[in-house]
């Protein structure tokens, strides 16, 4: 087993550190006592303590994904805590927050609880996302007061995009007492129609019905007047259209309460590939084309997009090994995020490491409310040691979620983790190694 | 024999191929007239036509094919949804090869189908329609109507009218048509035309007399008389007086132009009976040809090594 519980003492010696929040790149060791950050730079621990040779490694804040999907409850098949927790620490992220729409939803206070409950004996921070609506039927808004009581740190229905813009109003209104954001998987379901793959070029050559970059733009903008209109905080998700990209940019010059995420298989693919008719590519809102993934690379340099999220959604074999038509939508993508946007946005894009570690660390932090100075004494340790010059293939054994279904597994990878340390355990790769 | 293993679609086929095809399905066309129009080309071969999608004239036409090679034949028919309730497409297939068998001929409603299937099993895939993705062996029938009418394809003009946006049949046939020389207008509600017809290297025209003008010959398309009245398509009537094939219309036209038609027709609808009927439509070649290019295709993709006609 990769996963360990950390020693009393632990020292990471010889590594570079990268804090994201601070701006800083500097040699140091670090010493964890107990969990927790007891010393960095010049120390004096004891002689029992772990020493971790971290010497041309990058020692940097543990990564935050806004956005996965666990499963838990009721498709524990597919997924649950712990083993979504421990795909997340091969990928280097120690804080997640969870989608609500598992079986029953996430839509009251008694399940924050279960979540908080159940996420206490789990290794990395999993924080509940709770529903906009009651059994995310898009209608009747959630005890949003009482949840966020009991831990909620934003309320989405993902998965089901919030149809009646009087619905959303009222949602984002509400939210207003409690001042976490809203985030609106956005898609127009008239629009998108019976859509399974972008509508451009590729659709009309594989004969696959499409699903235009509109149903998603007129949907952010939808909300991105919304949550102007309320004052309230919107998150927008998994941007994938230049069109979209536009209208963000263009509110978030007015509002500082908009935030966007993307995820890396928006950031790596572009719609030829689904020539493959590879069911691991059908993701909602699809893979665009080479033309938006540009932008949205250009999004994230500028800041008009503000962190990496993977919308990690396991499925398994049956409900991807099947038709087009038929297979689920959705991929797996912690283990591989790290590699991933650190090829496409440091190696092929030339943003600076540093900008890309504050798009997986501080921002994603900053947007849900989490403490982001993580490199101060006494802190609680979430790290994440990294490699980024490092080449590899990802492969099924560098999986550890329940389910396999990435596209990405056989495709070569800049930037490995290498460690991963939440609290009082510890994650060494074996792999790649 | 063929570059590739299957025929999943004439997107990037190549084009010495279907010339193999067509010329090599007009030697078959002859077995057909003869008295006794049986070869014992594909004897000993096994085939099965895997239905998950109603279809009358497209698997008559493959069976006929079969038997006239003398290959042994079975079918199985599905409806889609019982597909998607019971026993997975995959465990389908696998069940099917496991009794071993040579080749499959596939009709699926989902685009792809065709192709996810060779990640299954092992045996040769023919593609009968793969939901409104490709129907390969129906283009190169008209393709092979039009050789026979012309003694060409390069530099026909060929006008496709209908639905194109929901049509396996103009796929195949604007992928073959253009890489076999001719030029392809495509016509039709606007609504019922991809928007993204970059790549594909036709022409769109929304005036029919225009295209009817311009083409040597009209492939007609089916248009579902579900669509009609509901959503895409306003009436029946409107329909007909803007994209129908009507008597007045081409009388209206000083000029000889080949009718074709994949069937089935809605006559009144998309065509009249009388043009349908007349000596200008080849629909009836094209259904005889139906035969013989599915024989060619089976005879070159299940190693057929005797040659044709042999007794």
């Amino acid at each position: 087993m990769s996963l360990k519980n950390l020693s009393k003492h632990t020292v990471l010696k010889a590594g570079t550190l990268l804090d994201p929040y601070n701006k800083r790149t500097y040699r140091a060791d670090l010493w964890i006592k107990d969990g927790f950050i007891e010393s960095i730079g010049e120390f004096n621990a004891p002689k029992s303590a772990e020493i971790i040779d971290c010497k041309g490694k990058i020692i940097t804040h543990g990564f935050c994904d806004l956005h996965v999907h666990f499963r838990e409850p009721g498709r524990e098949d597919k997924e649950t805590l712990d083993t979504g927790s421990l795909s997340a620490m091969a990928g280097g992220f120690t804080r997640v927050c969870v989608m609500p729409n598992t079986n029953p939803p996430l839509d009251s206070p008694e399940m924050m609880n279960f979540i908080k409950e159940k996420a206490e004996k789990c290794p990395i921070h999993i924080h509940p996302i709770g529903a906009v609506t009651k059994a995310q039927n898009g209608k009747d808004i959630t005890e949003m007061a009482l949840m966020f009581k009991e831990g909620a740190v934003a309320f989405s229905d993902d998965g089901l995009p919030i149809q009646d813009g009087a619905v959303m109003r009222i949602a984002l209104e509400y939210s207003t007492l409690v001042g976490v954001p809203v985030i609106n998987h956005a898609e127009d379901e008239c629009l998108r129609s019976e859509g399974l793959m972008h509508e451009g070029i590729i659709s009309t050559h594989l004969g696959l019905p499409g699903n235009p970059d509109l149903a998603e733009s007129a949907m952010v903008h939808r909300d991105l007047e919304l949550a102007d209109f309320t004052g309230a905080k919107l998150h927008v998700p998994h941007v994938s259209s230049a069109k979209a990209v536009q209208h963000i940019r263009t509110m978030k010059r007015k509002n500082n309460n908009i935030t966007s995420e993307v995820t890396p298989h928006h950031l790596f693919f572009n719609d030829e590939a689904l020539r493959s008719y590879d069911t691991n590519l059908k993701v909602a809102p699809p893979i665009r084309t080479e033309s938006d993934r540009e932008v949205l690379i250009k999004a994230v340099k500028d800041g008009t997009i503000d962190c990496i999220a993977t919308d990690h959604a396991p499925h398994t074999l049956e409900d991807k090994e099947t038709t087009f038509d038929c297979a689920s939508f959705g991929m797996i993508g912690l283990e591989s995020a790290f590699g991933v946007v650190n090829k496409v946005l440091v190696q092929e894009s030339g943003m600076e490491l540093i900008d890309l570690i504050s798009l997986l660390t501080v921002n994603p932090r900053k947007i849900m409310g989490f403490d982001s100075d993580l490199f101060s004494e006494g802190a609680m340790a979430e790290i994440t040691v990294i490699d980024p010059d490092r080449d590899w293939t990802f492969d099924k054994d560098h999986i550890h979620s329940k389910s396999g279904n990435s596209p990405f597994i056989g495709k070569d990878l800049k930037g490995t983790v290498e460690l991963t340390i939440s609290t009082n355990s510890i994650y060494k790769s074996q792999i790649i190694k | 024999m063929l570059k590739q293993k299957h025929l999943l679609g004439l997107e990037g086929y190549p084009a010495e191929d279907i010339q193999t095809i067509i010329d090599t399905a007009f030697n078959f066309r002859e077995v057909l007239e003869r008295p006794i129009k049986k070869v014992p080309s594909l004897q000993g071969v096994t085939i099965v036509n895997l239905f998950f999608e109603n279809s009358t004239r497209t698997r008559i036409s493959f069976e006929l094919a079969q038997k006239r090679l003398s290959a042994d034949t079975v079918n199985f028919s599905a409806s889609s949804s019982s597909l998607k309730k019971g026993e997975s497409f995959k465990d389908t297939a696998q069940n099917i090869e496991a009794m071993k068998i040579d080749a499959v001929v596939m009709r699926h409603p989902t685009p792809g189908a065709a192709k996810h299937l060779t990640e299954f099993i092992d045996a040769i895939i023919i593609n009968a329609g793969d939901g409104t993705h490709e129907h390969p062996t129906q283009a190169i029938l008209d393709m092979m109507s039009l050789h026979e009418k012309f003694g060409r394809l390069r530099g026909l003009k060929i006008g496709i009218i209908g639905d194109i946006v929901h049509s396996r049949v103009a796929l195949s046939n604007i992928y073959g048509l253009t890489s076999m020389g001719a030029e392809v207008t495509i016509c039709g509600p606007p609504n019922l035309i991809p928007s993204f017809l970059q790549d594909l290297n036709v022409n769109y025209n929304d005036n029919l007399d225009e295209v009817i003008d311009w083409a040597d010959a009209l492939n007609v398309l089916r248009i579902q008389r579900e669509r009609m009245g509901i959503g895409l398509v306003p009436s029946n009537r409107e329909y007909r007086a803007t994209f129908g094939i009507t008597q007045e219309r081409l009388n209206k036209h000083e000029k000889e132009i080949i009718i074709m038609h994949p069937g089935p027709m809605n006559r009144g609808v998309e065509i009249d009976g009388f043009v349908a009927d007349s000596n200008q439509a080849i629909i009836l070649d094209q259904v005889l040809n139906g035969v013989a290019s599915r024989m060619a295709i089976l005879y070159l993709l299940c190693g057929g090594k005797a040659n044709v006609g042999e007794n």
